[in-house]
């Protein structure tokens, strides 16, 4: 009985190690699989042309073309995309955040009739799919005369989507109402509340909703498609794609150059607010 | 009574961004999707009423049938695998593993990357004749296919390009295992349960909320595939790769047929629905939710 108490732990530990072994093989593994692509994109776009195609394929490209970043941004007019992506990023990035920290407040913090009921009517509205309203939205945009132009892509958003309405809503939940009452024995407005209060507290979601927004309006590709009709309105997303077409899709190097420049900025984005990014994805798995 | 009133009023003030948002871009849509599908109409010319011709004309219409089928084969490949991989990768970062911190990152990164992006770069990978993947499975001896060139591997190659982007479930369902209390884990070693059993019994059902989310969501997503075989494939080879999207896409803005793409989209909401509402059904005993 003695004997057989002391071997467990070992056979126990022994198991461990064989288990952690076989679980960092796998991850390893994995994480090789995960990285490639990104690797093998950098790697092409340093490449000069003739090698992107060479087989056995190279790692490391044989002579490191830094020039190649000139011609992809000069073969397009990358500059001009990267500028329209901006102006719709930065516009939808206010227009969320002044319209959703609105209407979160008047769900959140103010007592009224009906208010619960038209709460769940916004939940119901992100079962609404942008391709079912797409191309009416077009003939919408069309009489509003904004076809052409980038006000398709950055307007709507002060319009407050229901999934950032609902995220910053269960936030001002959590703020304690001793707080916002002081401020209105003091004769503060709503508004006031809401801008010397809540605001102030919630930098957290408030940074979580614009990344979040900033990255979607980045990487959209739908909507400029439909509703960028004019080339010099092009954003990244659109233009990548077209800077394929153009070049036959042989222009490898280019073209991942290209890629590699239009995946950076989010990259960088990502490292520097970490935080923010694994607690809003926590956040979007609708645990709060 | 004065008091309701003026709450009331401040109510609807704050939320009037919602509701000028939503009337202008979103019930209007709808009402016009509806109201086109009942029509032919073609943008230049005002609509003519046509009745439920539409309607019966998409039923008779054999690329709308294969594009319903090729949508659902790529959203049966798809689920299935992406949950798989993420719940499995989730799992296993929850562990306490050295270099976790980093693990996390580079399985998250890739999600990170813009679909346009993703889909050149896999695109350029999956290249029958010099690409990066045929030459490593050659390496192994095996002849790789000519991913996107034919009927049989388009599809899965787009699946494939997808589970690239499955970073962003592997957070939530990270964030999920983090609530599953540690006491069940020790009770069930105790009991002698393995990894497996463990998994199994504890871990599944406790995040099963979590689970339930991230497919409704995904196949709401699947359903509406489009930036990534529109750039990789275009719909071929012999429309293959033709997603419900792609032909609504299509019908809108290239064929001019908006009445036609009024009832695809007024049918895709339909089916959306119905199949929220199945998949709710056939879970809902499976759903564990913890009294609150």
């Amino acid at each position: 009985m003695l004997k057989n108490n002391s071997i467990k732990p070992v056979s126990h530990k022994k198991q461990k190690i064989v288990s952690s072994i076989s679980t960092h093989t796998i991850l390893i593994i994995g994480a090789i699989a995960f990285m490639f692509p990104l690797v093998w994109m950098l790697s092409t776009a340093l490449k000069p042309l003739a090698e992107t195609t060479k087989i056995p394929p190279t790692i490391m490209p044989s002579k490191f073309m830094w020039s190649n970043y000139k011609e992809a941004t000069t073969a397009i007019p990358f500059w001009k995309y990267a500028k329209n992506t901006l102006i719709v990023c930065v516009l939808t990035v206010i227009g969320t955040l002044v319209s959703s920290t609105l209407v979160a407040y008047g769900f959140a913090r103010i007592q009224w009739k009906g208010r619960d009921v038209l709460f769940y009517c916004v939940l119901a509205t992100m079962m609404i799919p942008f391709p079912v309203i797409m191309a009416p939205l077009f003939v919408v945009f069309g009489k509003l005369g904004w076809i052409g132009s980038l006000k398709p892509l950055w307007i709507p958003s002060f319009g407050a989507a229901a999934f950032n309405i609902f995220l910053m809503r269960q936030f001002f939940r959590t703020i304690p109402t001793e707080l916002t009452e002081a401020a209105k024995i003091d004769g503060c407005s709503e508004l006031g509340i809401l801008i010397r209060v809540i605001l102030p507290l919630s930098k957290p979601i408030l940074l979580v909703v614009a990344l979040f927004q900033f990255i979607a309006s980045w990487n959209d590709f739908l909507g400029p498609l439909v509703y960028l009709t004019r080339e010099d309105t092009y954003t990244l997303a659109l233009g990548l794609q077209f800077f394929q077409s153009q070049h036959g899709g042989t222009y490898w190097n280019y073209l991942m150059a290209a890629s590699s420049l239009i995946v950076l900025p989010i990259i960088i984005i990502y490292f520097f607010a970490q935080k923010a990014f694994i607690e809003g994805i926590s956040l979007t798995g609708l645990k709060g | 009574m004065k008091k309701n009133t003026e709450n009331l009023l401040k109510g609807l003030l704050f939320i009037s961004p919602w509701i000028v948002g939503f009337s202008v871009f979103q019930i209007y849509p709808i009402y016009k999707s509806i109201y086109y599908s009942f029509c032919q109409y073609d943008v230049l010319n005002p609509p003519i009423f046509v009745g439920l011709k539409n309607y019966s004309n998409l039923f008779h219409d054999e690329v709308f049938l294969k594009s319903i089928v090729s949508t659902g084969l790529y959203t049966i490949m798809a689920i299935p695998l992406s949950m798989i991989v993420s719940l499995f990768f989730a799992i296993l970062l929850n562990q306490k593993i050295l270099g976790r911190g980093i693990f996390r990152t580079i399985y998250f990164l890739p999600s990170l990357v813009p679909m346009v992006a993703l889909a050149i770069l896999w695109k350029w990978m999956f290249n029958g004749e010099n690409g990066i993947l045929n030459y490593f499975l050659g390496l192994f001896g095996i002849p790789g296919p000519n991913w996107l060139g034919s009927t049989m591997w388009a599809t899965p190659s787009i699946v494939l390009t997808g589970i690239w982007g499955v970073g962003g479930s592997i957070v939530i369902y990270l964030a999920a295992l983090q609530d599953v209390p540690r006491s069940l884990y020790e009770a069930a070693e105790i009991d002698g349960a393995g990894w497996f059993s463990k998994v199994r019994h504890i871990t599944l059902p406790m995040i099963s909320p979590v689970i339930y989310f991230n497919l409704i969501l995904g196949i709401i997503g699947c359903l509406q595939v489009f930036a990534v075989p529109y750039i990789m494939t275009s719909g071929g080879p012999a429309r293959s790769t033709y997603y419900y999207t792609m032909y609504l896409f299509d019908n809108a803005f290239s064929f001019l047929k908006m009445g036609y793409a009024g009832a695809m989209a007024v049918l895709l909401f339909i089916i959306i629905l119905a199949v929220t509402f199945i998949v709710t059904k056939m879970t809902a005993s499976k759903v564990y939710y913890a009294e609150k």
